[in-house]
């Protein structure tokens, strides 16, 4: 007995902790509010802990609940590099999702998800986005990079421009800008600033230590020669702007003719530098992107989606419960409190690891509910078989649990390697679906070989003995009809 | 005792009479077609719009046309649920962005779409064709696994093969039930094979397959405790020990299942739907398929297990086949 009191405590423990994780805004820490930046990036929900007290958190767990797209609506999009394979290097994709990654960031999505799929895709998940086709166009256009011409601008003006949107002549009517204002014009001619190259014409861009100064070497395509070399030997001693996607990255100062290359040189520390050179090679050497795949979600679809299968998966849950009381009686009391126990388990787990939950993810879960009280079925014949065979209730329950342990191991293991098959298919693009029912399914089946042994046989064994006595005169509350004709 | 192994003629062309037609469906669809069951975008590459207008006045004719002009040769178009809703399915084909946004701005023309209310869905014949494979290499691995897991689990049993083949053909008339009845829905009510179907389909080999292996083992316990009766009586008791376990617990998968068909969304039914009927007859297949079989074969009433007929004639023989 004492054996069973202590997986009575460990249980109950787990289950309330399992019950805190997966209620809504869990949140525990011991950080005090003066290591974050600013009210707005305080965590309202996690696991957080600093405990030497430097302001680096030793531990931090987000536990909110991911939802798929098809459940809070928005986009989703594969796209694949326009390009021959091998024309590009694994490097190149990675910035092109950085630039992509930018963009979105643009657009002011709350969560953007922008992921490398293998050696030729690229996955970005905007959940919540209801202007789909601005955020398409914004995702598509291939990296654009320009020499714009700020002759003629003084150091205050190009102060207020740097990291702003600005318009050009290549460019002249992108007006989408991060927080709303609209993108500026040339402040000595009210128009659009004028383009003098775009990054097509760059070869090459990186980032150098000359002395103690980071610079940025380029050189030019061979082309380039007849437009950069006059414009910049016209305008030596003139600012010129470096737009990366009609942003103004920075306005160096022409200092000399430049026609095979140069260098940028500005207030640029070892980081700065090096993402200027990144930013101008993938501007000059932009992957062009085709959209593959795209899924879009209305945002009320999605919601429709998650009250119905909640509601259906309760009323599923309440019949199973029922049916299992009025089926097996007492032991069916036990399996009840585990099923209980088995779904606040899954719920904990899924927002820890964390799973994001699409709607095949929730059926996964519903069907582990059903096949999670097939343990505890086979578990209760067993013990129904050998109380019939003329077992004592104290002999018969260990050796029910005994016998169909086996049962239980292979056919939840049997599944679970059908499950690895398919999450494995999951992912391939197409059939990405499919990867959220595998995972949940999955999960289910293992947390089941805990709660369908372990917590069912503690439970039954401690309900066992508080009904010592009815249970052992009356024994159809052990779920046995007809003993006496065996 | 009541005796389940008995009616086996019955269970056999109960069975016949859904694969059959059901195989007969998959032909005309081959033939028609080109592929044995409707596929969806998810391997064939298309795009699925699912619309809600905002207002009455898109019929089938004037969504076909914005189709049409927009480069679906032929679009699939059906109305979905409640008329007054105003929902429409539309399957076309794969166009780039900037035909997609024409499209949705020729049927805002017609009636506007409440676009949160809706869903695109697109898939190019690229992504199509490596679903494709992918799902056939996990049908092939779904195979091997679960060949390996019959092995495993008769490996030292007397008879061996024969239990293998059984347990083998219960799953391949699964198999073939769902697929038939898929056929039929597809026919019907234009019902695809998309991957989610795949994974209904393989989740039920991995249920079906399991169930047969509970009830095979108990028929091998059986034997030794029973020694002196006849094959068929033990089979039939150890069906009979197993089928409470078999009943109750699809019982409770089934539970959830209904309760997702009922009340849960529209489109995740037809995935349920099939996931259902194959853990149906998967259940059935193991009381009513794999265990009959197992019994005809050791009675020779199979064609190709037939005792030879001039078996019984000489003692000597008869004593050699024994």
């Amino acid at each position: 007995m004492g054996t069973h009191i202590r997986w009575l405590v460990v249980i109950i423990l787990l289950a309330i902790f399992a019950i805190w994780v997966s209620l809504p805004d869990t949140i525990l820490t011991n950080v005090p509010p003066t290591c974050y930046a600013n009210e707005a990036t305080i965590p309202s929900q996690g696991i957080h802990f600093d405990f030497n007290e430097d302001c680096i958190q030793e531990v931090s767990v987000n536990v909110q609940q991911a939802l798929g797209l098809d459940l809070v609506g928005g986009l989703r999009v594969v796209l694949r590099a326009d390009a021959a394979a091998g024309s590009y290097t694994p490097q190149e994709l990675r910035e092109t999702a950085n630039n992509v990654g930018r963009r979105v960031n643009a657009l002011g999505v709350s969560e953007p998800a922008i992921q490398v799929l293998g050696n030729e895709r690229i996955l970005v998940e905007l959940p919540g986005v209801t202007d789909v086709q601005t955020a398409i166009d914004t995702i598509r256009q291939t990296a654009l990079l320009e020499f714009v011409n700020f002759s003629g601008l003084n150091f205050q003006q190009i102060q207020q421009l740097e990291e702003q949107r600005i318009l050009t002549t290549a460019r002249p009517t992108v007006t989408q800008s991060p927080d709303g204002t609209p993108a500026a014009v040339s402040p000595l001619t009210g128009q659009p600033f004028e383009t003098v190259m775009t990054g097509a014409m760059l070869q090459a861009a990186v980032a150098v230590l000359e002395q103690t100064q980071w610079v940025i070497q380029f050189e030019l395509k061979p082309e380039a020669a007849n437009i950069f070399g006059p414009y910049t030997g016209a305008n030596i001693g003139q600012p010129m702007a470096i737009v990366l996607d009609g942003v103004v990255l920075s306005a160096p100062t022409i200092q000399a003719q430049l026609t095979a290359g140069g260098v940028i040189t500005g207030n640029f520390d070892e980081e700065t530098s090096r993402t200027l050179a990144l930013q101008l090679r993938s501007g000059a050497l932009p992957i062009p992107l085709v959209v593959e795949t795209r899924e879009q979600v209305g945002a009320t679809l999605g919601q429709e989606s998650v009250n119905l299968s909640l509601r259906a998966g309760i009323i599923g849950i309440i019949v199973v419960l029922t049916f299992m009381l009025v089926y097996y009686r007492v032991p069916g009391i036990a399996a009840d409190l585990a099923l209980l126990v088995f779904i606040v388990l899954n719920l904990a787990v899924f927002k820890l690891i964390p799973v994001t939950l699409t709607l095949p993810a929730i059926i996964g879960f519903l069907i582990s509910i059903g096949t999670a009280v097939d343990g505890n079925i086979l578990i209760f014949e067993r013990i129904k078989e050998e109380l019939r065979a003329g077992r004592k209730v104290d002999e018969a329950l260990p050796a029910g649990f005994d016998r169909a342990w086996q049962s239980i191991r292979d056919s939840n293991l049997s599944t679970i390697i059908i499950c690895a098959i398919l999450f494995f298919f999951g992912q391939t693009p197409g059939a990405n679906i499919v990867a959220g029912f595998a995972v949940t399914l999955a999960l289910g089946l293992i947390i089941n070989l805990f709660t369908a042994v372990i917590v069912t046989r503690t439970f039954l064994h401690i309900l066992v003995a508080l009904l010592r006595q009815p249970v052992t005169e009356r024994q159809w509350l052990l779920g046995l009809q007809g003993a006496k004709h065996v | 005792m009541f005796s389940l192994v008995q009616k086996r003629r019955w269970y056999f062309i109960i069975s016949a009479c859904v694969i059959i037609p059901g195989i007969l469906i998959m032909l005309y669809s081959l033939a028609t077609t080109g592929s044995l069951l409707r596929l969806s975008i998810d391997f064939e590459g298309g795009a699925i719009y699912e619309l809600r207008f905002t207002a009455v006045g898109a019929s089938e004719a004037n969504i076909r046309d914005v189709f049409v002009r927009f480069g679906s040769e032929n679009p699939l178009i059906q109305q979905l649920g409640d008329p007054a809703q105003n929902r429409w399915s539309v399957r076309g084909a794969f166009v780039d962005e900037d035909t997609t946004a024409q499209i949705e701005d020729a049927l805002d023309a017609i009636v506007p779409i409440d676009r949160e209310a809706s869903r695109i869905e697109a898939v190019s014949a690229t992504v199509g064709q490596e679903a494709t494979q992918a799902a056939l290499f996990a049908v092939l691995a779904a195979t091997v696994v679960v060949t390996g897991f019959i092995v495993l689990t008769f490996r030292s049993v007397p008879k061996a093969v024969r239990y293998g083949i059984c347990a083998i053909i219960a799953m391949v008339h699964d198999v073939l039930v769902v697929a038939g009845i898929m056929s039929l829905a597809g026919l019907l009510f234009g019902w695809e094979v998309d991957a989610l179907f795949l994974s209904a389909v393989l989740t039920v080999v991995g249920f079906s397959i399991q169930d047969t292996i509970v009830m095979f083992d108990r028929i091998r316990e059986n034997i030794p405790k029973h020694l002196g009766e006849p094959y068929e009586a033990i089979v039939n008791r150890s069906v009979l020990e197993t089928i409470h376990r078999s009943l109750a617990t699809q019982l409770n998968a089934f539970f959830i299942m209904i309760a997702i068909l009922l009340f849960g969304g529209e489109s995740i039914r037809q995935f349920i739907a099939m996931l259902f009927i194959g853990l149906l007859t998967g259940t059935y297949s193991s009381i009513s398929i794999a265990v009959p079989l197992l019994v005809a074969w050791e009675k020779g009433e199979l064609p190709f297990t037939q005792p030879p007929p001039n078996a019984k004639i000489t003692p000597s023989t008869a004593v050699a086949d024994s």
